[in-house]
């Protein structure tokens, strides 16, 4: 059943930066659906433009694999979503084209980076949509417009095609209204490709179960501490407590590295970015650098005139971080931080099956809230360990406070992506009921 | 501390352009920032082995590219079918 749908939404929220007014689609398990795609995620024909001015009328010449991998399965590609710009950002009001708004509350922002995906699903615009998440960038989203968003195990998903941000952080995601859909979305992007050497060949290919008895939940007490809306902590442990009456027990762990924890994401990501982000020169793509002009200066005017100043100042950051005489006391050290953050995952999860607690230690800011970048980096808090770590991350709507959306977020061990969607599907269908 | 001429350096390191009147307000934000990366110092343990891991390489063959018309269809300044870039020296 080949067609074309026909794809004109009230985007009201500006979830969209393009839309496809005419989207074809192709027989398979998803024919017909319409899918949005976040605009870092590579699509032929379509432009591109990871929410800055200097990628504004680039049109990529081939598709991400996960793109490819939607065409086949039949999905309508109806559109690229708003998004922090280059994915530095947690409210999608870095983006050159306007801020995204929440649907839940309009004066709120709807959290980043994949700030539009989520907006647009949450507004009902598209029953699914593409994702990234290099800090949090689909969880988050995901819990403050109360939708669901899994962070992939890191290699799981190609990122052949995603304009790389910090490479050895981020994966492309699903994200939708159900756990059902996050999971079919999943079961389309997780197949293996050569293209991205950092991948493995393990497929997902899975329908949840929410049988969850004997399954034991650690609850970190690090993800509950300071900083953390009491509020918002009260609506988790409730969330938890459900899971508790499907059977679960609740083992309390602990991650001792999380106080290192964002200062260690933010030294890797900007110091990955610094590099990832040099590409952007005006020459190959985007809109043309003065070539009257010598390179340097060139490059610092048009850097300076089309890049926003969140990403001047990653860019300067890392740069910093990495330079002589520093990289040792701050990138060598967020690696053994790393590390350090890995290893206390690893043998938490080897006492329990899966790990819970909030997403965000919020409900969502309102526009305009967050102006100092050091509070915004805080707010990432509770999302950066699970990509220090590589291991996957749902987020799950789990109840509100000031009628704003509240994420559970479960983790699990790496490539056990099926067991965290079964625990959230366990979730989401006990309080449906 | 970093200082404002540091700041002014790091962006030319970088090649990003930054104006006279941005630099206070961005020496102001990597100090904050810098600050809060002093927790790192009090990291422990040393740079281990990374274990886990394999190359993965594959045979240098040649395989289907894009066209020269495609790989240059989003250049701004192309000549002969070429890219423009600003000059070196």
């Amino acid at each position: 059943m080949a067609g074309t749908l026909h794809f004109s939404p009230d985007d009201r929220c500006n979830a969209f930066i393009t839309t496809c007014k005419e989207a074809p689609f192709s027989d398979g398990t998803l024919a017909g659906v319409a899918v949005a795609v976040k605009d870092n995620i590579s699509t032929a024909g379509i432009q591109t433009t990871c929410g800055s001015r200097i990628l504004k009328g680039y049109v990529p010449p081939y598709d991400a694999h996960v793109v490819g991998l939607l065409r086949q399965a039949g999905a309508a590609i109806v559109g690229k979503t708003n998004m922090d710009e280059f994915g530095m950002g947690s409210t999608t009001e870095t983006s050159a084209f306007g801020p995204t708004r929440n649907p839940a509350d309009p004066s709120r922002v709807p959290g980043g980076s994949s700030g539009g995906s989520a907006a647009a699903i949450a507004a009902g615009l598209v029953p699914m949509a593409l994702g990234t998440d290099t800090g949090g960038s689909i969880r988050c989203p995901a819990a403050f417009c109360g939708i669901v968003g899994l962070k992939p195990t890191y290699g799981r998903v190609s990122r052949y095609g995603l304009i790389a941000y910090a490479n050895s952080l981020e994966q492309i995601g699903p994200m939708a209204r159900t756990v059902e859909d996050v999971s079919r979305l999943m079961s389309v992007i997780a197949k293996y490709d050569p293209r991205d050497s950092t991948m493995l060949d393990r497929p997902y290919d899975h329908r949840p179960s929410a049988d969850i008895a004997g399954l034991r939940v650690g609850v970190p007490e690090e993800y509950f501490g300071e900083g953390v809306d009491p509020r918002v902590a009260e609506t988790v442990q409730n969330a938890i407590g459900v899971l508790e009456g499907l059977g679960a027990s609740t083992v309390p762990v602990s991650i001792p590295g999380m106080r290192y924890a964002l200062a260690a994401y933010y030294v890797i990501c900007t110091s990955e970015a610094s590099s990832n982000l040099a590409r952007f020169d005006g020459v190959r793509y985007g809109p043309a650098v003065d070539t009257r002009k010598s390179w340097h200066e060139a490059y610092q005017d048009l850097r300076q005139e089309l890049f926003g100043p969140e990403v001047r100042r990653r860019i300067m950051l890392g740069t910093f971080a990495l330079s002589a005489g520093y990289a040792g006391r701050y990138y060598a050290k967020a690696q053994v931080a790393r590390r350090n953050i890995s290893q206390d995952f690893e043998r938490a999860l080897r006492e329990v099956d899966i790990i819970a607690g909030p997403t965000m230690p919020t409900v969502a800011f309102r526009l305009g809230e967050k102006t100092d970048p050091l509070s915004m980096y805080l707010s990432d808090i509770l999302t950066v360990p699970a990509n220090l770590a590589g291991i996957p991350a749902i987020s799950v709507p789990c109840g509100r406070v000031d009628s704003l959306p509240v994420g559970l977020q479960l983790m699990g061990r790496q490539f056990e992506d099926e067991r965290v969607v079964d625990v959230a599907y366990a979730y989401e269908q006990e309080v449906k009921a | 501390m970093i200082t404002e001429s540091d700041i002014e350096r790091i962006a030319e390191l970088a090649d990003i352009g930054i104006s006279k009147d941005e630099v206070p307000e961005f020496t102001t934000q990597f100090n904050a920032i810098l600050d809060y990366f002093e927790v790192l110092d009090a990291v422990e343990g040393e740079s281990a082995p990374v274990v886990g891991i394999t190359n993965v390489f594959r045979e240098d063959e040649p395989r289907p590219c894009l066209t020269q018309e495609a790989a240059i269809g989003n250049a701004g300044s192309i000549e002969n079918g070429f890219i423009k870039a600003p000059r070196v020296m």
